[in-house]
């Protein structure tokens, strides 16, 4: 029914959802804050990608390496000064917070970059693709499944293997006794945070290189990534990797259908899988 | 009775004057005015609604978008499907939202918190994709409603003859009467509810499910209740802002931007969980909108910045704040003790 050109590409595709995922899914199972400004948390960094490579002349791969610290500064910043502030039992404070900063974000970029759409330049690795077996991949959707696949793995082993993973489990099952073992919650959240926007950092330069964008598509790719973080389970970063490739295979099988549902088919996959598995498929942590 | 005595009518008054006054605009403002207002109407109509689900009944959904656009659709397809009045289109398109909020509910309540929240954006989102692809009203790119259709409308001829206006002016009286209609009838609606026992019930569990729970409330029904009356509410404002903007477009008519961004920057601002919060809010988001307008985008990163600092600093927003610190009560919630209790 389906080519197995289209569920490849579908595969190839959820590794670029997984990826603008990844960190939201680490700030939300850590401290269940929905950060509403991630999308254009992203848009932003590839923004400063854009102007690292503009300024220094650099291969937007380098420039992404600068930005990484930059974005984790970023991070720090915003967790400590503001969003450490709202958080709280009532999910509303941050909602809005971030909803604010969103706007704030986009229609700063919007005044300093005009809403003409950008492309970080790679070089003739874009175009380039590879045989195997019966189809030809694009080596940039390859790379993006690799390094989506790269990132989770390195998350996890952070998650599972250190001890600010550890801190970081058990701030995210129970704050008030993390605490009493010493464990100060607001500087793990503000670490979160910012190895959260180093995460986005990478999806930005994957999303610029691939495509185009402008100050107002950080929204629309903020929804696909919660998709695939709910999707996935609360707390789980595979399971974000698993929504991420269910949410792309939908797209891709929908536009095969008809190009026009693409979008729509994903939204669909979204809501039959919670109409049967209410908290997504592999949830680690209960909320 | 104690209630006779109750100042509460002393507010009560204050509305019915700032209503009639409102209701006399028409009669001596410029078309201008009345075009303006009437937005900022709807807005109020959208903020009430937003207000009693987020505020009241705890259920922060940035999906109300989807019921704008139901109701705009709705009243769309009976003008140009079935040559109805566009004011019977609009009551349609309330229903109709009513009607669909039935699934979207079934669907967003199995979700709680920060996951309704996704769940009533995807609704929305599904909403717009699904009604982009009616051919019959002009698929992703839109349509217009045929020319002469608000000519024709009901009241546009007898609002003509009386003030001796042309008829697009007539069609913007009635519409914003319409729309004023609206306001008092959901602020009405609201606190006769909020007061009604199954009012005090919904604020209950706001401020403690299970203790609301263990004296029998079912904060399922309630807050399906709330749900499908504010779909409703908003559907109708839907309708209505869409006769006057005249033409259609899935993106403009399920724009999160426009009917759900500002809608919670005006409750927050306001006051989110009291009823006049809303008014004074809409009353701050146009002040802005007037004194930033020629700025552009600063103007959007002006009430962001607004929305966040009344998180951090006030989060009662303006009006909460100002009543906490004055005892003020403007359409009070609150009922009376009963006498022996206060006595010493």
């Amino acid at each position: 029914m389906f080519s197995l050109d289209t569920i490849l590409q579908g595969l190839l595709l959820g590794g670029l959802y997984a990826l603008f995922a990844a960190g939201l899914s680490l700030v939300f199972g850590i401290m269940r804050l929905v950060n509403l400004a991630h999308g254009d948390l992203i848009v932003l960094g590839a923004y400063l990608i854009l102007g690292l490579g503009t300024v220094t002349g650099l291969n937007p791969f380098a420039a992404a390496l600068i930005a990484m610290p930059l974005m984790f500064a970023l991070g720090w910043l915003l967790q400590t000064r503001l969003l450490n502030r709202v958080l709280g039992e009532d999910i509303l404070p941050p909602l809005l917070v971030t909803f604010g900063l969103s706007v704030v974000i986009q229609n700063g970029l919007l005044a300093a970059f005009t809403a003409d759409s950008r492309k970080l330049a790679a070089g003739p690795v874009e175009s380039a693709s590879v045989a195997v077996g019966p189809v030809h991949m694009g080596v940039m959707p390859v790379m993006t499944l690799a390094t989506a696949v790269a990132v989770i793995l390195a998350l996890n082993l952070l998650f599972y293997r250190t001890a600010l993973g550890r801190a970081f489990r058990a701030t995210s099952d129970d704050a008030v006794t993390a605490q009493l073992m010493g464990i100060r919650p607001q500087r793990i959240f503000a670490m979160a945070t910012g190895i959260a926007l180093v995460v986005a950092a990478i999806a930005a330069l994957y999303l610029g290189t691939r495509a185009n964008f402008d100050p107002s598509i950080g929204p629309a790719r903020l929804l696909y990534a919660f998709e695939a973080v709910i999707i996935g389970g609360l707390g789980s970063l595979w399971g974000t990797l698993a929504g991420g490739v269910v949410i792309g295979l939908a797209q891709t099988m929908g536009a095969a259908v008809n190009p026009e549902w693409q979008i729509l088919a994903g939204h669909v996959a979204f809501v039959l899988i919670l109409m049967v598995r209410p908290r997504g498929l592999f949830p680690r942590a209960i909320d | 009775m104690m209630k006779t005595t109750c100042p509460a009518y002393r507010p009560l008054a204050l509305a019915i004057l700032a209503a009639a006054a409102l209701a006399a605009v028409p009669l001596i403002g410029p078309r201008a005015v009345v075009q303006d207002l009437f937005g900022i109407l709807c807005l109020l109509v959208l903020a009430l609604n937003w207000n009693m689900l987020a505020g009241f009944a705890g259920l922060v959904s940035v999906g109300q978008q989807a019921f704008v656009g139901i109701g705009a659709y709705t009243m769309f397809a009976a003008v140009i499907l079935f040559g109805l009045d566009p004011l019977a289109g609009v009551l349609l398109g309330g229903l109709v939202a009513m009607a669909l909020a039935v699934p979207v509910a079934c669907f967003v309540f199995r979700l709680n918190g920060a996951y309704f929240a996704i769940g009533t954006w995807v609704a929305a989102e599904i909403a717009r994709l699904g009604l982009g692809q009616w051919k019959a009203l002009g698929g992703g790119t839109g349509t217009s409603l045929p020319k002469g259709t608000t000519r024709d409308m009901l009241g546009v001829g007898p609002v003509k003859e009386w003030l001796g206006v042309s008829s697009a002016a007539a069609s913007d009286i009635v519409l914003y009467w319409l729309a004023l209609g609206l306001v008092l009838a959901t602020l009405g609606v609201s606190w006769a509810f909020l007061r009604s026992r199954t009012g005090l019930g919904l604020q209950a569990i706001r401020d403690n499910a299970m203790a609301a729970r263990s004296v029998g409330i079912d904060p399922v029904r309630l807050k399906a209740l709330v749900f499908l009356l504010a779909a409703f509410g908003t559907g109708l404002c839907g309708g209505l802002l869409f006769i006057q903007i005249t033409r259609i477009t899935p993106d403009a008519a399920f724009s999160l931007l426009d009917w759900t961004a500002f809608v919670l920057f005006v409750v927050v601002i306001g006051g989110i969980g009291t009823l006049p919060g809303p008014i004074v809010g809409v009353v701050v988001f146009y002040a802005l909108e007037r004194l930033l307008s020629d700025y552009g985008s600063a103007y959007l990163i002006v009430l962001g910045l607004f929305g966040i600092a009344v998180m951090l600093f006030a989060r009662r927003g303006l009006w909460g704040s100002l009543s906490g610190r004055t005892g003020l009560e403007l359409l009070p919630l609150g009922h009376r003790a009963p006498a022996a209790a206060i006595r010493p």
